[in-house]
């Protein structure tokens, strides 16, 4: 299978001819049009938006509030207000857990999240439910090792104020059924928080399809600039939340005694807002809708499933997570006895570049049982010759350490 | 209980060649028996009885812990084990660490300790000081600057154990 994007369009890639990039859940590489697009606006538009009585600050203005109606229909919400410019998905997360979450959660309410959970998507709330007294409560995964919307359905109670749960976990590559897990939340009384870092970038994602109430992304991760990110919500829940950082541009009136704040979006996006990485932004969006969120999908999908029977037909290793035809494009695996950083190290010198280590889920890494794990990522550059690459570099570990190859 | 394969392989140089880059580089020479066989089955690995000092160290990064325990005569140090779990660079450097300490002076372990450290760290003139003896086989650690903290992670509990207990 050959790429879905020309390796050409990124010249990180086209410069490096034998690299073999398989982190991109980690980040994306970026294509020309993204760097063009941030390096254009730069030159010709660049200016303090919302600010200046002159023409080049309304060019600048104009751009940001662009960029915000493509991120808007890239992700399919009609209120492009309700698209909140963020530095990413732990900054979104934070926003919700504090904006939100300070001014409705109390004592004896519920929290519920997923083991599975990133640590953006699991610390906030933890912290949110110490400082108010909040019940923390976790949804195990299943014996198959992945989290179920049946384990949500047993924690959440008429107490419970919040579900937040992964769209797509980091670690094992499995998909949530976000609807059916809004409806629970919904059905109780309780806001749904969804973490899309891992769909957004991989799959179609439909905000006002999917129930709901807050969905976090980030661009670094889907083509875009490392810096910029997006918080998406309900303009209902939008307008009565308190802000989460003071400055200016949030702001309406200023007294010496009180404040009063600005509409949406700007309640939420304080200071001097990322328009270069918005416009970065936008141009990635521009950039996967040509490709097709769909085909994009589809080819990781058939990348990691490849991968995953693959590494699995080799005697003593592990792959994480859900069966071959259920996965994005994510593997988690592990190598007999070798250790997932000295296997990192290994495939190193082979100039292939994977994740190893505890992928930010501390809490899911105790219950698989396991330290670390190896992870090997796809994304629209990469095609069957890396799969190649991934599993002769993990033949020549295996040799290594003095391992018979299958 | 896993078993181990056998190693079979002849053991190579202790000391990493010399490379133009990390990139391509020949990790043969880093991942040798002697590493491997350390990493398998590393000496000294348990908990003492009688512990005068211990400390329990870890990388964040990657999960590796190691914690590593003294029993010592004045600053002599008369007995030592470690556990904990990581990678084979981790576990191999703990493993050796342990068998150059008993009857040794703390002073002494800190001169080791501070060579060790300069070795890892890219210092060739460390990395040819014979009073290393086999440590000297992660000398290619060097190269691997994502990989030092690995290689120093049980000296660091040793050497915070040494000044806890002093």
């Amino acid at each position: 299978m050959t790429s879905l994007a020309p390796r050409s369009d990124f010249p990180l890639l086209a410069g490096d001819p034998d690299l073999v990039y398989l982190d991109s859940a980690a980040t994306s590489q970026k294509p020309l049009a993204v760097l063009d697009a941030m390096r254009e606006f730069q030159s010709r538009d660049y200016a303090n938006p919302h600010r200046g009585a002159y023409e080049l600050s309304v060019r600048a203005t104009q751009r940001y509030h662009d960029a915000r109606a493509r991120l808007a229909r890239f992700f399919g919400v009609a209120d492009a207000d309700a698209c909140i410019f963020t530095r990413g998905t732990t900054e979104s997360l934070n926003l919700v857990a504090t904006a939100w979450g300070r001014a409705n959660v109390r004592s004896g309410d519920e929290i519920v999240v997923t083991r599975a959970e990133h640590h953006a998507n699991f610390v906030p709330w933890q912290q949110l439910a110490l400082a108010t007294g909040a019940r923390f409560r976790i949804a195990e995964p299943g014996p198959d090792g992945l989290v179920h919307p049946d384990a949500l359905r047993a924690l959440i109670t008429s107490r419970t104020r919040v579900v937040a749960f992964h769209h797509v976990s980091n670690v094992l590559g499995d998909t949530l059924p976000v609807r059916e897990i809004a409806d629970l939340a919904h059905d109780a009384g309780a806001i749904a928080v969804c973490d899309g870092a891992q769909a957004a970038p991989h799959l179609p994602v439909r905000f006002d399809e999917l129930g709901v109430d807050f969905y976090a992304a980030s661009g670094h991760k889907m083509c875009g600039p490392m810096g910029i990110g997006v918080l998406l919500g309900r303009r209902p829940l939008l307008e009565v939340m308190p802000p989460y950082m003071m400055g200016g541009d949030m702001i309406e009136f200023v007294h010496d005694e009180t404040s009063s704040w600005n509409t949406l979006p700007h309640k939420f996006e304080a200071g001097t807002p990322n328009v270069t990485g918005a416009v970065g932004l936008a141009a990635a969006a521009d950039y996967l809708d040509a490709l097709g969120m769909r085909a994009v999908q589809t080819h990781e999908r058939s990348l990691a499933r490849t991968a995953h029977e693959r590494l699995a037909a080799l005697d003593g290793i592990t792959v994480h997570g859900p069966g071959p035809t259920e996965r994005s494009g994510v593997v988690s695996f592990t190598v007999n006895d070798i250790h997932p950083h000295d296997l990192a190290t290994i495939l190193d010198a082979r100039h292939i570049c994977i994740r190893a280590g505890h992928h930010c889920a501390q809490p899911l890494m105790r219950r698989l049982g396991v330290a670390a794990t190896a992870r090997a990522s796809f994304y629209v550059y990469n095609d069957e010759a890396d799969v190649d690459a991934l599993l002769a570099g993990v033949h020549a570990a295996r040799e290594l350490f003095g391992h018979a190859t299958v | 209980m896993r078993s181990w394969p056998a190693c079979t392989r002849p053991a190579s140089c202790s000391v990493m060649p010399p490379s133009d880059g990390r990139r391509g580089a020949d990790l043969t020479a880093l991942y040798q028996d002697l590493i491997l066989d350390h990493y398998r089955r590393p000496r000294n690995r348990g908990l003492l009885e009688h512990a005068d000092a211990t400390v329990t160290k870890k990388n964040p990064l990657c999960g590796d812990v190691i914690t590593v325990q003294l029993e010592l005569d004045g600053d002599t140090v008369r007995d030592v084990k470690f556990a904990g779990e990581g990678c084979a660079i981790s576990q191999a450097s703990a493993s050796m660490m342990t068998q150059m300490l008993k009857g040794r002076s703390a002073q002494d372990i800190g001169r080791v300790a501070a060579t060790f450290t300069r070795m890892i760290e890219g210092d060739s003139s460390a990395a040819a000081d014979a009073s290393l003896g086999e440590l000297r086989a992660l000398a290619g650690v060097a190269r691997l600057p994502q990989r030092q903290k690995c290689a120093l992670l049980a000296w660091s509990a040793l050497t915070q154990a040494l000044v806890s207990h002093g």
